[in-house]
């Protein structure tokens, strides 16, 4: 099925019928900046190219054109007026359509360009690095916490006050001396702790003790503060602390020998 | 000129050959002219060759600068001079003069009398509408209903075919606050995201990147719950930047809930603000773990209007245009 180049076919096909050239008695309709018009080719115009095409402008009203349209082409064949009328009807209907888009809202097509969206991309994955976002969040966080936004719903004053403490020890002294100082303490608490323990419970128990010393030396604050909440309870109750981890073991086998060393302490 | 004719001899045999013949006489006689460098030399082979030879001597000598320094430095103890400190593109960053100062008293008056002082006053309370570009596909739907579940108060709205200026007298008049406009292409979100502050606020394009729904985040929590999270804004500091970053803020309440123990954040890095969402919990004082819920995308501001949403007559306070601002690689605006 061929297709018509001309631009004053009627029907966009290449037939001997719907040629503008082949028919010496033709008719078409044109639109011309949203209006319509018929052009008519007559056999008598055909030595004056110029005046070949007839034009006539039709009217916007749908009906009237029409009429128009068989006004104009009365007496002409049957099948060149009915194929104007049709193409009348539907340059009408997309008219249509084109003023109701506009009214819309247009979609604008905006041209990526490969060069930029690449180099966006590339500055987006090497910003991220950058970022570091987990380490800043945290840190964020974490100054809250210090700043009190969370006022008493975490429970850490304690190891505040302590951190407060070690902080002003190393404030007064040098830091080589101050951790030393650290140091002894911490071993100076670690050997109360043992022997204390090692006195009043069980071998089995005392190689608990052993390990879990063992365990809180590779672990650095948390151990002091362990410990220092561990010698507060120590003081307080001299043997519950630990005791109270191993509950079920204890209290079958050692109430007897509890009931001494309390005494003599 | 003499380079290339030293060379010719070389030229004729194969490469392996060159390589051979090539290191050794040349070592001996170090005789370029002066003005001689590699990328005078018009043939490929001989080019490559001679390049690869001068990085390999260049990297040779910056070692043996590091061996020498990390020599002096352990021969003089204490008293060496402390490490260079490596230079960044932050460090390297242009001095921006619209900085902000924290103590700078224009712009504490300015924000107390900005569109978003109500909000930061805590007379308002945020109201939130997400919509989408016309026919949204399912990631975009998918994603609108997370970012609604993530901001407190948000409602989700699709928009079959309304126009953006008459959707927005209805929002003022049912009393949001905010509107946000999701713009998708070839079904992801992709090209904009609109935020409009509604009574006559600010409304800022963004360009929205690498959007990753719940299910695409590895080693996610559950549900981001109905409490309200916290906001972190972190380096935001021009005025441009400030200025965005309360936007930002004034999409969520103002009083968190900490009992929720989410995170909402917006850092700025080199002009791209990454969005992240949290859970967090603190083991100990000085550690805090970090799970993350929530959708997680990437904005880069596009432009900046003093009115509401009006493509055609509205008061631009920024475009990002490109040949102005891009020029520079260490220039940053927000």
């Amino acid at each position: 099925q061929n297709f018509c180049r001309n631009e004053y076919n009627l029907t966009g096909l290449c037939n001997r019928s719907s040629c503008p050239l082949a028919n010496s008695q033709y008719a078409t309709i044109r639109e011309e900046k949203g209006r319509c018009y018929l052009y008519m080719k007559a056999i008598e115009r055909a030595p004056f190219p110029r005046r070949l095409w007839e034009r006539v402008l039709l009217n916007k009203n749908y009906e009237k054109a029409l009429e128009q349209i068989d006004e104009n082409l009365i007496y002409w064949p049957r099948f060149i007026r009915h194929k104007c009328k049709q193409r009348f009807t539907k340059i009408t209907q997309y008219l249509i359509r084109i003023r109701k888009l506009t009214l819309k809202r247009q979609r604008k097509l905006v041209p990526l360009r490969r060069k930029i969206e690449r180099r966006e991309k590339r500055r987006e994955e090497k910003a991220l690095i950058a970022a570091q976002l987990d380490n800043a969040i945290e840190k964020e966080l974490l100054e809250r916490l210090k700043q009190d936004t969370y006022g008493d719903i975490y429970n850490f004053p304690i190891h505040a006050f302590d951190k407060a403490l070690q902080q002003q020890d190393a404030e007064s002294e040098s830091e080589s001396d101050a951790e030393k100082e650290e140091e002894d303490e911490e071993d100076m608490d670690k050997r109360e702790f043992v022997e204390a323990d090692d006195s009043d419970l069980s071998d089995f128990e005392d190689m608990d003790k052993l390990e879990t010393s063992s365990e809180e030396e590779q672990e650095e604050e948390e151990e002091v503060e362990k410990q220092a909440s561990h010698s507060k309870s120590k003081g307080k109750t001299p043997l519950k602390g630990p005791a109270r981890r191993k509950r079920p073991y204890i209290e079958i086998e050692y109430e007897e020998e509890t009931e001494p060393t309390t005494k003599t302490k | 000129g003499s380079g290339s004719g030293s060379m010719v001899g070389d030229g004729s045999c194969p490469v392996g050959s060159v390589a051979e013949d090539g290191g050794p006489s040349v070592s001996e006689r170090v005789l370029f002219p002066p003005t001689f460098s590699v990328s005078e030399i018009k043939n490929k082979q001989r080019r490559h060759f001679m390049f690869l030879r001068w990085k390999q001597q260049q990297r040779k000598e910056k070692l043996a600068a590091k061996k020498k320094r990390r020599k002096e430095r352990e021969a003089l103890g204490d008293k060496a001079p402390p490490k260079a400190i490596p230079k960044t593109i932050e460090n390297q960053r242009v001095y921006d003069e619209t900085t902000v100062d924290p103590n700078d008293e224009e712009v504490a008056f300015d924000e107390a009398t900005d569109e978003f002082a109500p909000y930061f006053n805590r007379q308002t309370v945020p109201k939130i509408l997400i919509t989408t570009s016309d026919r949204p596909r399912g990631r975009t739907v998918r994603f609108c209903e997370q970012l609604s579940t993530v901001i407190p108060n948000s409602h989700v709205y699709y928009r079959r075919g309304l126009a953006l200026k008459k959707v927005i007298p209805q929002c003022i008049a049912r009393d949001f606050t905010d509107l946000i406009v999701i713009n998708e292409d070839r079904k992801i979100p992709n090209n904009g995201l609109v935020l409009s502050h509604l009574p006559d606020g600010p409304t800022a394009h963004f360009r929205m990147s690498s959007v990753r729904l719940r299910k695409e985040i590895k080693r996610k929590g559950k549900e981001p719950t109905a409490h309200v999270p916290e906001v972190i804004l972190n380096n935001f500091t021009t005025r441009l930047g400030h200025s965005v970053g309360r936007m930002l803020a004034s999409l969520f309440p103002h009083d968190p809930q900490f009992i929720g123990r989410q995170v909402a954040t917006f850092h700025n890095q080199r002009d791209y603000i990454f969005f992240r969402f949290h859970r967090y919990i603190f083991k100990s004082e000085k550690k805090v773990g970090i799970q993350e819920l929530g959708p997680r995308f990437t904005l880069k501001l596009r432009s900046l209007q003093k009115g509401t949403f009006d493509s055609k007559f509205g008061e631009y306070e920024w475009i990002h245009k490109r040949r102005e601002m891009d020029t520079s690689r260490r220039k940053f605006h927000l």
